[in-house]
């Protein structure tokens, strides 16, 4: 045989989240320190696969990322047809620390971008003692809007194509075509209306302004890294936010909103100092 | 470039990429592009650029209408532009552009505009 095939490897868990049977979607590679990915709102977890594919991560993390429900290849629930899909920081946070009792991860770091971002200051600040560390990618306590969500969902605009246009801006001028493309994709092929309910989590039940002061880094490390070219999560909101806990934030160069999936080689240095200060916090 | 010659090389630029008009071929509509006090109306037929028309105008209609100073519209032009500069919704939500007007062809047709208005970018009048 001689067809590359990645070490990575995609299953599916089963574990309810608010009292409902899910089926989710992950896809894992490497052992060592449990390292969680959640991908952007609108998206799915292929943004995590140059992390999942990168051996001098692999050998020391197990990384896992998984498709939230409603996105990629975790379904809906059942009875979906009638709802209209609203993320809030209740569901997330049950759905994060459901996947990680369900696979019965210890103490796992979580790093997400974005909305995930915008979790993982949530988890921090509530759940310190069961998280090792937190990521924030193009992440912060809150952000001003810069358009009006109800465009996502209508009949008269077609969905994926106007979520990806929107967001295509948010991509660096330099990153490489293909994977601004790829970075696309997963917005060009999302769900109906599935971005807009994220962002109602991201937009209208997320400011975490009044509780980022009481994230205590001592007892769970926070790393904040954002993008130059992000005008959605600004390097001023970042900053902003990292002030507020003690730590400093990384503003790096060339990249936007999607550091791991638009521009993988750029987002690598940065993201590999904090793993390995990551990988050396004593158990 | 000036953004007057960028404007003006709006025609040619896209009228020569057929991907592009493949992508805009649903959409006829007058729209407004606002390069400091200069208003430009910019015709689309079925995803071509049939003209390009600089103001004063007498009672032209338009649909929708996006507007920013020239040094702003020169900054989106640069062959790599600064953050901040590199899209249209970053200019409006620092607030160097104004998006107005009946906004549902723009959506509907997000990316053929997006890559309508950025196609002179970089572009120099000594290429052919």
């Amino acid at each position: 045989m001689s067809a590359a095939i990645e070490p990575v490897v995609g299953r599916y868990v089963h574990f309810d989240i608010a009292g409902r049977p899910h089926r989710v979607y992950f896809e894992e590679a490497g052992s060592g320190i449990p390292l969680v990915c959640l991908h952007t709102a609108g998206s799915d977890a292929t943004q995590y696969r140059h992390i999942l594919n990168d051996a001098g991560i692999t050998d020391r993390f197990r990384v896992l990322a998984f498709d939230m429900p409603w996105h990629g290849k975790s379904l809906p629930p059942a009875g979906y047809h009638d709802e209209e899909y609203l993320l809030t920081t209740d569901l997330y946070t049950e759905t994060i620390r459901g996947f990680c009792a369900a696979l019965g991860l210890d103490r796992p770091v979580v790093m997400g971008c974005s909305m995930g971002g915008r979790i993982v200051l949530h988890l921090a600040h509530g759940y310190a003692d069961e998280f090792r560390a937190v990521v924030g990618i193009e992440a912060s306590d809150h952000q001003q809007p810069w358009y009006d969500r109800d465009w996502l969902h209508r009949p008269d605009v077609h969905g994926g194509e106007v979520c990806a246009a929107l967001i295509s801006g948010l991509v660096a001028p330099q990153s490489p075509d293909e994977y601004r493309w790829e970075t696309l994709w997963g917005y060009l092929a999302s769900g109906p209306g599935i971005f807009r309910g994220d962002l109602h989590f991201y937009r209208a039940d997320s400011d975490y302004r009044d509780r980022v002061a009481a994230i205590d880094p001592a007892k769970c490390p926070v790393w904040l890294l954002t993008g130059e070219y992000d005008f959605s999560c600004t390097p001023e909101d970042t900053v902003r936010t990292a002030g507020q806990i003690g730590i400093e934030a990384v503003i790096m160069k060339e990249v936007g909103h999607f550091p791991m999936s638009e521009n993988p080689a750029q987002f690598r240095t940065y993201l590999m100092p904090v793993l390995d200060e990551i990988a050396a916090i004593p158990d | 470039m000036t953004p007057a010659a960028a404007m003006a090389a709006l025609p040619g630029l896209v009228n020569a990429n057929a991907p592009l008009m493949r992508r805009g071929r649903y959409l006829t509509t007058t729209f407004l592009v606002g390069v400091g006090d200069i208003d430009w109306l910019v015709d689309i037929v079925a995803g071509r650029v049939e003209a390009v028309r600089p103001g004063p105008h007498l009672m032209d209609s338009w649909r929708f209408a996006i507007r920013a100073s020239g040094e702003a519209w020169a900054g989106f032009w640069e062959p790599v532009p600064r953050p901040g500069r590199h899209d249209i919704f970053a200019m409006a939500k620092s607030g160097e552009a104004v998006i107005e007007g009946d906004l549902q062809p723009l959506m509907a047709n997000l990316r053929y505009i997006k890559e309508v208005l950025a196609a002179p970018r970089g572009y120099t009048e000594a290429r052919p």
